[in-house]
């Protein structure tokens, strides 16, 4: 049994999906079953008077029969995160906040500052929290302390799609918390990314502009899928030691001519 | 009265929440609200009164990463 929950709650893929940049609202739902992903991040914005897109959208969502993560994808502070996870619990009826506390502007990094000051704040009001955070050990062991139960780092800048950054520090991350949840969120863009990421022994992947920008996103998005089911079952299955020199596979002994 | 709604100055009839959702034609959506930087729950809304000036948030379900 290779099963994996997140504070307690059992979930169905090891592929975390974002709803945002699909071409079209159709594509999205395609996309989301393609994906086979249990569990959909969603955010909250301002929509003009008398527009229905909000409607249409959630909706839309909340008939995939997939766990809802709201996020706090723009927050510049811990204040403005902690208000808008507030008014996502209020709307979404959950208690599970994708925690994103920005540094900067242009990487789009996490102000672990921030980050910890604010999952410390939730997490005393109930909240689950799932924070967007680095790959650096401490900043980790801060958001265990002040109770998170998942960590979610950064595989390389978000929309970059340049995959895996920095093998050693989450090999190190993956070493250093070996039976905390560890979600790859943000930066992989090809399927060999999540591959990548589930063989050194991360539990998910959480993605989005990978599978919505892809030229066919619900091509894509089975294409992820796949990946992280092999990435998984290559983790299990305990890979091979890579080697310098060539050594045959086939026997030598009963070998002709010599 | 004029409120400041999601960043635009708006003018309205509305005395508390719950009545400015009716007013602004957002009944029926699931939305969240805050009230100068407070969030203001659901169960509230009624209870919740407004004055000149406030700044409101009204935010609804959206496409996120």
């Amino acid at each position: 049994m290779d099963s994996l929950a997140f504070y307690g709650v059992p979930v169905a893929s090891r592929l975390l999906l974002g709803t945002a940049q699909y071409p079209s609202p159709s594509i999205l739902k395609d996309a989301i079953e393609r994906s086979q992903a249990d569990i959909l991040t969603v955010s909250l914005r301002r929509e003009s008077t008398g527009g229905s897109g909000g409607r249409e959208f959630w909706k839309l969502i909340s008939g995939m029969g997939c766990k809802i993560l709201p996020n706090t994808a723009g927050c510049h502070s811990a204040k403005e995160a902690i208000t808008t996870a507030e008014m996502a619990r209020d709307v979404f009826d959950t208690d599970w906040i994708k925690l994103e506390v920005i540094g900067n502007a242009d990487t789009l990094q996490p102000d672990v500052f921030g980050l910890v000051e604010a999952a410390r704040e939730l997490s005393a009001q109930g909240f689950k929290v799932f924070p967007y955070t680095t790959d650096d050990v401490i900043v980790g062991e801060k958001l265990l302390s002040v109770g998170c139960e998942v960590l979610m780092p950064w595989g390389a800048p978000i929309g970059s799609g340049k995959g895996l950054n920095n093998r050693f520090a989450l090999k190190a991350m993956r070493a250093h918390f070996p039976t905390v949840p560890l979600v790859i969120d943000a930066g992989l863009g090809v399927p060999s990314h999540a591959a990548d990421a589930m063989e050194l022994g991360f539990d998910a992947v959480l993605l989005n502009t990978a599978v919505a920008k892809a030229g066919d996103p619900v091509m894509m998005a089975e294409g992820f899928a796949l990946a992280v089911k092999a990435g998984r079952l290559a983790y299990r299955a305990g890979a091979i030691e890579a080697r310098d020199m060539a050594v045959p596979s086939t026997p030598v002994f009963g070998q002709p001519f010599v | 009265m004029r409120l400041i709604v999601n960043g635009n100055e708006t003018d309205v009839t509305a005395t508390n929440f719950a009545d400015l959702l009716l007013e602004l034609g957002y009944e029926n959506m699931p939305v969240a609200t805050a009230l100068n930087m407070a969030v203001v729950r659901k169960k509230d809304r009624a209870m919740v009164e407004l004055h000149e000036g406030d700044r409101v948030e009204i935010l609804v379900p959206m496409q996120g990463g």
